[in-house]
């Protein structure tokens, strides 16, 4: 009884804590990924408020929050959308993993961390932070910029990189060796493949297997047949999320975005816990250490990316200020790259310093892409056209 | 009508971006999420790729304004057909609370004023020759042709009931 009191306390004050965090963030226009980092960082071992008892709890939830990340990102996009973005973006998503994920992959190999940790540092360096990108252009009205398809198209380029990826890196991490990895890729393409087609062809019919006018009811089912999946193909050793990102995208249409609005507070909770989680299990005194390490990865991936979108954005017929747009667009790092450091932490395969690396990398990226996002039209008004600078009045606002 | 060329650009995971160019090289459309929400988009001036604004509208207002850009050509083509009548004008009158939900029949304008409804309205949408049991909406334009006086009565008509 009374460890149960102690317990709930505890919770409670973990998540009012975040409440007050996310809402400083909101505050100050950030996202509020970071803060449950640093929030995490204080509650964990060596941090200023050790917590304990609730561990299996939040440990559960976190892995909660990851698929429920990845089910809301397969939401997001319908087979459709997935396959055209595929066509149109590939080139420009092949150079995007070869610039953003090569820096990581250097510094993992330079600090003696191995071909895993390699593999690893390298994600968490490639992919950029979806919804901080997507709210970052919302609320700069660039939606109807011409530049945007570019973006979100990478964007979904990279989401379906993520699908073949988390699976070949489950099975490194396993320790599995180079033939049950290839077979793990060759299942995980498979997988993919056909998810795409059913959802293509059948979707109708998924969603009408999860779909039910009652709330309750589909809430239910929703988390209900997300998390069989999950948990079927971590057996399966494929990695809960993607099965979980699958599960999104065979559901589609109003089932889709139904789904979408229910299941979103839930995400948002689990997934804060899942930050939570991660910093809790990163341990503040090796971050000093690394810091000098993430700002040179956070440098070099701020050019890679803004190179990337630069180019991708001129392929597109963009004018100068538009790519320049679109490459600062993609600069944010975040929830996703947190999903790769964790899974990576969970299997112990890697070096300890790598949670603290990626913590203060995702810490400091999540801050500098939405500002890179927004300083960036004014910064290249001046570098692009410095004859014109007298005619053009600074905009306000952006 | 000239031929005005609407792209249609899915934007994944929000919605879609449908725009077009102006004469002048800008560019307008709309962005519309997909929970329903419209965003009205005009380009800037000096860089065509970018938004100089992005107004968020309830599909109230985008009806409305709907109906603000589209009923006005109706008109001035129906006015060109009834240049050579003298005496016979047209007319976009709104429909007013009154009428809310109940028909065209209802209106009895036909009976009351001499005035003839040619079309309906709604949603930049137009429903041409609406029957008498067309059912109106607080809000549709209806585009009129009858007498001065005539015309007159039928906006008194249609406002108070």
């Amino acid at each position: 009884m009374e460890e149960s009191a102690l317990h709930l306390l505890e919770l409670g004050a973990v998540f009012f804590v975040l409440g007050l965090l996310g809402r400083l963030a909101g505050r100050i226009g950030l996202s509020p990924i970071p803060l449950y980092l640093v929030g995490g960082l204080a509650f964990g071992n060596g941090g200023i408020v050790p917590l304990g008892g609730i561990e299996e709890f939040t440990t559960l939830a976190g892995e909660v929050g990851v698929v429920l990340l990845l089910l809301l990102l397969g939401l997001e996009y319908s087979a459709a959308e997935l396959v055209t973005g595929l066509k149109r973006s590939w080139t420009a998503g092949l150079l995007d993993i070869v610039l953003n994920a090569a820096p990581g992959v250097a510094v993992a190999l330079v600090l003696g961390w191995g071909p895993v940790g390699a593999l690893v540092l390298g994600g968490v360096t490639y992919i950029s932070s979806s919804g901080i990108i997507a709210k970052v252009l919302g609320d700069l009205g660039r939606l109807g910029n011409r530049e945007t398809p570019v973006v979100l198209s990478i964007l979904v380029f990279e989401d379906l990189v993520m699908a073949v990826y988390l699976p070949i890196l489950t099975a490194v991490l396993i320790g599995v060796s180079l033939v049950g990895g290839l077979t793990a890729v060759g299942v995980s393409v498979a997988v993919l493949a056909v998810v795409l087609l059913v959802a293509l062809r059948y979707g109708r019919y998924v969603s009408a297997l999860v779909d039910s006018p009652d709330r309750e009811v589909f809430l239910l089912k929703v988390l209900g047949l997300a998390l069989l999946v999950a948990g079927f193909a971590q057996a399966m050793q494929v990695s809960a999320a993607v099965g979980a990102f699958l599960l999104g995208i065979a559901i589609s249409g109003s089932t889709a975005e139904n789904a979408t609005k229910l299941l979103e507070p839930l995400r948002d909770l689990f997934a804060a816990v899942f930050f939570v989680v991660f910093g809790l299990n990163t341990d503040p005194s090796t971050i000093p250490a690394m810091l000098g390490w993430a700002v040179v990865l956070a440098v070099s991936t701020t050019v890679t990316k803004i190179a990337t979108g630069w180019w991708a954005a001129r392929r597109q017929g963009i004018g100068p200020l538009g790519r320049a747009r679109a490459g600062a667009a993609l600069v944010a790092r975040g929830e996703f790259s947190i999903v790769i450091a964790g899974l990576a932490v969970s299997y112990a395969a890697v070096d300890d310093r790598l949670a603290a690396l990626a913590t203060t990398y995702v810490l400091l990226m999540a801050v500098i892409g939405p500002v890179a996002a927004r300083v960036v039209e004014p910064v290249a008004r001046r570098v692009l056209s410095p004859a014109r600078r007298p005619a053009v009045a600074p905009t306000a606002g952006t | 009508m000239g031929a005005v060329n609407v792209e249609v650009t899915p934007l994944p995971g929000i919605g879609v971006r449908k725009d077009f160019a102006l004469r002048g090289g800008r560019r307008v459309g709309v962005v519309t999420h997909r929970d329903g929400k419209i965003e009205l988009i005009v380009s800037h001036e000096d860089d065509p790729d970018a938004c100089l604004a992005e107004i968020g509208l309830s599909a109230d207002e985008a009806a409305a304004l709907a109906n603000l850009l589209g009923a006005p050509q109706l008109v001035a083509q129906l006015r060109e057909e009834h240049a050579e009548l003298p005496g016979i004008h047209t007319r976009q009158i709104p429909v007013g609370p009154p009428f809310d939900g109940r028909t065209l029949g209802d209106t009895a304008l036909r009976t009351r004023t001499g005035v003839s409804v040619v079309a309906v309205m709604r949603a930049g949408q137009v429903h041409p020759s609406p029957g008498p049991d067309f059912t109106l909406t607080a809000g549709d334009l209806m585009v009129t042709v009858g007498t001065t006086e005539g015309l007159d009565d039928a906006v008194a008509i249609l406002k108070k009931g």
